[in-house]
């Protein structure tokens, strides 16, 4: 377990900080056996994180598959239960919360994720879907709403979204995946939360709609104050939406740093790399550019490591980087980087 | 020799029927392919990409679906009207496929080896030494590590970016002279989505194989082609050189398409452009401009007809009435 018990916060820059997640670590155990189940090793999806989200800033976290990015925003909102670490939000631990004090805190910290088909229940209206939150809110006695008004903030959330208020009686299957992506965003708005952890919001959807969620979701930022964490693989939808922006490769942040200074001066050899691998839909940049070409794959996540995550991929690695851990480094203001090349071990 | 056509697809219409009406997939395309050019296909979802070169392929099922018009020819011979024999030889053997999901295109119960050394067998009748050596000699040639080892594996002790080398492996095996790429990165995640670019491109130019690559990542597209056509709604919008498409798109669909795309070099921060509504459901589609719907230069003639194309010169062609005759500039 962490160290500490999450109370408030202890110096000014965290003050602002709406969360602050440290030393954040999520392994899956590996059962084998068909009737007494074995734990046979651990797949270590999240391996230790840190980073905060300052209020009304969008904070990206990009990554490859299996990075762990999702499961760092499912621990955030305790879908899981997280192995180690604090998540505290607005100075309160969301892992030390008995359930009524973490249902109270989800009213302010709401999903949405990236499958518009899967996270919509198709047996339900899509009043039915947006309006969900406020009535089980008003059922528990932490919302005091009439049906009448639950109807008509139910209303104002899809015009919001932009969908229209007729659309109360549809099913989900009448909708083109970016209405039903806002169908979604109207949901996690209901509540009027401050944080919304979106996963892969846009990837399901074709460019030209893409553009539209994406500009929604910066509207809605401003009318309501929202502080976003963006999760994608894109990294230019990332830099797009993102103030900031951290990189995560094999359950660890490797870099983190604000939007345009990770972008034209990236520190870590796998940001590099990664930023390299993006094709630009231009082809007379495309023509200029050099590739990184990483060789191999990224690694497994069930052992243990005792050096830096990616040196078996680095072309830049020193003889230190196979028996340390870099940890994660403030090298220049507000930028952090986790690799032997800017510090020692 | 370079501008040798060797695949020519002739107003292609493929249909299928639904109980809702009949979707036209497909609505009257043509394209040639010259050899050993890379040509990108570029669209969104159901604009008919896939359809067009399954259609190639003589893969639509059949029923609900048929080809109802037009002519594909390869080498002057008609797709169309080839056996079931003709056809076998010619799919995988002179014309072979990629696809966008690795693992549900490999037999999950058969080694690699087995399945590579079956495809080279049946179209090059080696015998199973020679063809499993070949099959060794491929799987080096898209970077597998130690294949003579790894050709006895099964396909779900690869990772997703190694199957799809082994797809290319396979593919490419029989030395076609096309090569239909459906989304072949897609799947992938962006670094072993540069590998894979690298090895197409590496591998149809040692080869002179000709490519046909299918997607929706304009990125892709423009590193990796010479030439393009954007499809909506079943039709070829706009085509042409890649670089005088992305210099100076006509229509205004691929014009808002590339402005609609976060680029990587731009610092951001200011709203995307984009395209309102959605793409039109293709279902008893009427005889008009499929995009007039979204369309801020829409008039009354794109509700009622479909528009032909218009040259630019250079080859880059695009189909709407702010060009074509009888238009507003007409």
């Amino acid at each position: 377990m962490a160290e500490g018990n999450g109370t408030a916060a202890r110096d000014g820059r965290v003050a602002s900080a709406l969360l602050e997640v440290s030393g954040l670590k999520m392994h899956f155990p590996v059962e084998e056996g068909a009737l007494f189940h074995r734990v046979v090793g651990q797949i270590r999806a999240v391996d230790g994180v840190d980073f905060d989200i300052r209020k009304g800033e969008t904070l990206g976290l990009v990554g490859e598959s299996g990075c762990g990015k999702s499961t760092t925003a499912r621990a955030i909102a305790q879908l899981y239960v997280p192995t180690a670490g604090r998540i505290l939000f607005e100075g309160r631990d969301l892992c030390r919360m008995d359930k009524g004090a973490l249902l109270s805190a989800r009213r302010s910290l709401q999903m949405i994720f990236q499958d518009p088909y899967a996270s919509l229940n198709p047996r339900m209206t899509v009043g039915d879907i947006v309006s969900e939150p406020l009535e089980i809110y008003s059922r528990r006695g932490l919302m005091r709403l009439s049906r009448a008004e639950i109807r008509t903030n139910t209303e104002s959330l899809l015009d919001a979204v932009g969908l229209s208020r007729h659309f109360v009686n549809r099913y989900p299957h009448e909708f083109s995946g970016g209405q039903k992506q806002r169908v979604g965003i109207a949901r996690a708005l209901a509540l009027n939360p401050k944080l919304i952890l979106a996963d892969e919001p846009v990837s399901a959807l074709d460019v030209s709609i893409q553009a539209q969620i994406l500009n929604l979701m910066r509207d809605l930022q401003e009318k309501f104050g929202l502080t976003y964490l963006f999760i994608a693989h894109d990294l230019a939808v990332i830099r797009h939406i993102s103030n900031r922006v951290a990189v995560m490769y094999l359950g660890v942040i490797v870099e983190i740093a604000s939007s345009g200074v990770l972008y034209d001066s990236p520190m870590h050899p796998y940001t590099r790399a990664l930023l390299s691998a993006v094709p630009i839909p231009d082809p007379v940049v495309e023509r200029s550019r050099k590739r990184i070409i990483l060789e191999g794959d990224v690694p497994s996540p069930d052992k243990e490591r005792s050096g830096c995550y990616f040196h078996d991929r680095c072309a830049q690695r020193k003889e230190c980087c196979a028996g340390n851990v870099p940890r994660l480094t403030e090298v220049e203001p507000g930028h952090k980087v986790a690799c032997f090349l800017y510090f020692n071990p | 020799m370079e501008n040798e056509v060797i695949l020519e697809v002739r107003d292609i219409k493929t249909w299928f029927s639904t109980d809702d009406g009949i979707v036209k997939a497909v609505d009257g395309i043509s394209f040639d392919l010259r050899k050993g050019e890379t040509l990108g296909l570029v669209g969104e979802s159901g604009s008919g990409k896939s359809v067009t070169n399954l259609s190639i392929m003589r893969l639509i099922p059949s029923p609900p679906g048929r080809i109802m018009a037009g002519d594909i020819r390869f080498h002057d011979r008609s797709v169309l009207s080839m056996s079931v024999k003709e056809l076998r030889a010619m799919r995988g053997g002179s014309i072979s496929m990629i696809f966008q999901d690795p693992m549900t295109s490999l037999n999950p119960f058969l080694r690699i080896s087995t399945q590579l050394v079956e495809t080279i067998r049946l179209h090059q009748g080696l015998d199973k030494a020679r063809a499993r050596d070949m099959a060794v000699e491929m799987l080096r040639m898209v970077g597998i590590p130690k294949p003579e080892k790894r050709v006895d594996a099964y396909p779900h002790q690869f990772s997703g970016g190694m199957r799809q080398r082994v797809m290319i492996a396979m593919a490419l095996s029989c030395r076609p002279e096309v090569l239909i790429a459906d989304e072949p990165t897609t799947a992938l995640d962006v670094t072993i989505q540069a590998q894979i670019i690298e090895i197409i491109k590496d591998l149809s130019a040692k080869l002179g194989t000709a490519v046909i690559l299918i997607t929706h990542d304009l990125g892709v597209v423009s590193g990796m082609c010479q030439r393009l056509c954007v499809m909506y709604a079943g039709r070829i919008v706009e085509r042409g050189r890649t670089d005088a498409l992305f210099a100076d798109p006509r229509h205004p669909y691929t014009q808002g398409l590339i402005r609609s795309v976060p680029r990587l070099d731009r610092d951001a921060r200011e709203r995307l452009f984009s395209i309102p509504g959605t793409p039109p459901s293709l279902i008893n589609m009427p005889e008009c401009c499929p995009f007039h719907p979204r369309c801020s230069r829409a008039m009354d003639v794109c509700r009622s007809r479909y528009p032909a194309e218009t040259d630019f010169g250079g080859g880059h062609r695009a189909s709407c009435w702010m060009y074509a005759e009888g238009g507003a500039r007409g």
